[in-house]
């Protein structure tokens, strides 16, 4: 995911002289090609994310579109203050770039789980989520912010993602992505994010799945979006949304606050005291193929 | 226009929106009238009958608990009716008790100390990338100072030699408490801000004379970003409320506004 957004801003940013990338110090082995591309459409701020964030917010202020790159929670808790009331009360088109979320960075510990970060961005009256299902979706998620640049949270997994789209899709806000099953089905199984592998894999791996579940992914949401979204699963009967979030603050929990009843499939609280690869983390913690049994 | 009667003008504003809508924060208002009056009547290219001419220097009032003065000062200078200022801090008005963008002059919104130096950054460095000649002005207070972020934000502005970027301290020396000693000692600020890559100047933070010699000493400088220590008083022109903590929360009643701005008047 990390490649394929950094090739989707650099085509944006050939013909747009005002979109700028800011880094907080990481993404080696990441950024260099726009870096290269783009040495005046590219910062280092270092290591200092409030101050990312308030550069971010001045640029956007004079007309740039920026984008700031960080990993897990750096570029959301460190600096959660500048993003409320630089970015989001003043509505900028600045698009925070988290890589990592969930548990992608896993052996690294808590300090580097982003399993908290949607409770935040999503209580910000203007800013919208964008949590894409693959690389392709990844792309697409570019295009569509960079169509309609407005305060925004990119957050993506890490490396090595499955392509799980035949091509790149056209993403509306608040709109659902259909990725399998039958589409006159009435029971969805939802996902935000780098865990729509996950959904496929459940629905691939019962018949009785495949046959009567639908699995989408929305991969544009957010506190503006809750009207069309609830519109838009008002025609399901059963819902489940996967979510590689607690349960606290997350997307199911939005979805159920709009009046959309679903069961969640989310990363118990407990994740927070081990560490240990992404998939360990996942299978351990409440998100697995077998967990799903208990919610149909 | 003049910058003495400027100040004066808006000093007496002030007091009576501050004591008609029973806030806070006189004494930080009062401390920063004369380098507002000074930037506005003298340095800064203004058009108050286009607040967001693209050829507007900036100014960010990142103590924006002085909110107050500025509106003041904006409704004087026309870019507002100034008969809105008599709204302050009323319900379901715009003028908020910490400065607000959405007022006719007021580029940013603060209230959060910490914020208005990385924005000004951003600002600066959005018009060196885009070729333009505008500079930007960033207010702070002295407590403000303790804030990490702002810190963060002098070493980018050094390290991309922002050489359009004026930050200024008024440097009165009290917080919300105590005295700034007393609370977290800040100095030597000189030499700190100097050896974070900064042009220093030390002004008398209310004598015009000297303020407008030193923002235009300010403008000469290439290369470095410029930073301007204003010797202030707290509660200045009001001599109750002068060198005073209380000041910084407590409201005037009937009896200290009118011996206020009696004294204004005469001063």
């Amino acid at each position: 995911m990390r490649n394929a957004l950094i090739k989707a801003l650099i085509l944006k940013a050939k013909n747009n002289r005002q979109l700028s990338l800011i880094v907080g110090d990481l993404g080696y082995s990441v950024v260099e090609s726009f870096e290269n591309s783009f040495p005046d459409q590219f910062i280092n701020v270092g290591v200092a994310e409030q101050n990312m964030i308030g550069i971010a917010s001045g640029m956007a202020s004079e007309g740039f579109q920026v984008f700031t790159y960080s990993i897990a929670n750096f570029p959301i808790f460190r600096c959660a203050e500048h993003i409320r009331n630089d970015i989001d009360y003043h509505n900028l088109p600045v698009t925070i770039i988290a890589v990592g979320g969930g548990v992608a960075y896993g052996n690294l510990g808590y300090s580097h789980h982003a399993v908290q970060d949607f409770s935040f961005i999503r209580s910000l009256i203007n800013m919208i989520i964008l949590a894409p299902g693959d690389p392709l979706e990844t792309s697409a998620c570019i295009d569509f912010i960079t169509d309609n640049p407005q305060p925004s949270y990119l957050r993506i997994n890490k490396s090595g993602e499955k392509l799980l789209f035949n091509k790149k899709p056209c993403l509306k806000p608040g709109e659902l992505n259909i990725v399998a099953g039958r589409k006159n089905n009435k029971k969805l199984i939802l996902t935000t994010g780098a865990v729509l592998e996950l959904g496929l894999n459940i629905w691939e791996s019962n018949k009785l799945i495949k046959k009567n579940w639908m699995v989408a992914s929305l991969p544009i949401w957010g506190e503006t979006l809750r009207g069309i979204i609830t519109k838009e699963l008002s025609k399901y009967k059963k819902i489940i949304v996967i979510e590689e979030h607690l349960l606290a603050g997350g997307f199911g929990s939005f979805l159920r606050e709009s009046g959309i009843s679903c069961e969640i499939m989310h990363l118990e609280n407990e994740v927070c005291n081990e560490v240990g690869s992404q998939n360990y983390l996942k299978k351990k913690f409440g998100l697995n193929i077998n967990m799903i049994f208990d919610l149909l | 226009m003049n910058s003495s009667k400027l100040s004066k003008d808006i000093k007496l504003f002030c007091l009576r929106m501050i004591y008609e809508s029973n806030a806070s924060h006189i004494g930080s208002a009062l401390s920063i009238a004369d380098i507002l009056s000074v930037l506005y009547a003298d340095i800064m290219q203004t058009f108050p009958e286009n607040p967001n001419h693209p050829n507007r220097d900036r100014f960010i009032l990142s103590k924006g608990h002085a909110a107050s003065i500025l509106y003041a000062l904006l409704g004087e200078l026309k870019y507002f009716d100034k008969a809105k200022l008599s709204n302050y801090g009323k319900n379901g008005d715009i003028l908020m008790n910490h400065v607000s963008h959405k007022i006719p002059g007021v580029e940013f919104s603060t209230g959060s100390l910490g914020h208005g130096l990385s924005f000004g950054a951003g600002k600066a460095l959005a018009a060196k990338k885009k070729g333009e000649t505008w500079n930007t002005y960033v207010l702070m207070s002295d407590g403000e100072l303790q804030e990490g972020s702002i810190w963060e934000a002098l070493m980018f502005s050094a390290h991309h030699k922002l050489d359009n970027i004026v930050a200024i301290i008024d440097y009165n020396k009290l917080q919300s408490l105590k005295s700034i000693n007393e609370t977290l000692n800040i100095e030597p600020l000189k030499q700190k801000f100097a050896s974070f890559g900064w042009h220093v100047l030390e002004v008398e933070g209310h004598d015009h004379k000297d303020l407008k010699k030193t923002f235009f000493e300010a403008k000469k400088v290439k290369n470095k970003p410029q930073i301007i220590i204003a010797n202030t008083v707290k509660g200045k022109g009001v001599s109750f409320m002068e060198n005073s903590i209380k000041w910084h929360y407590k409201t005037p009643n009937k009896r200290d506004y009118l011996k206020a701005i009696q004294e204004v008047k005469n001063a």
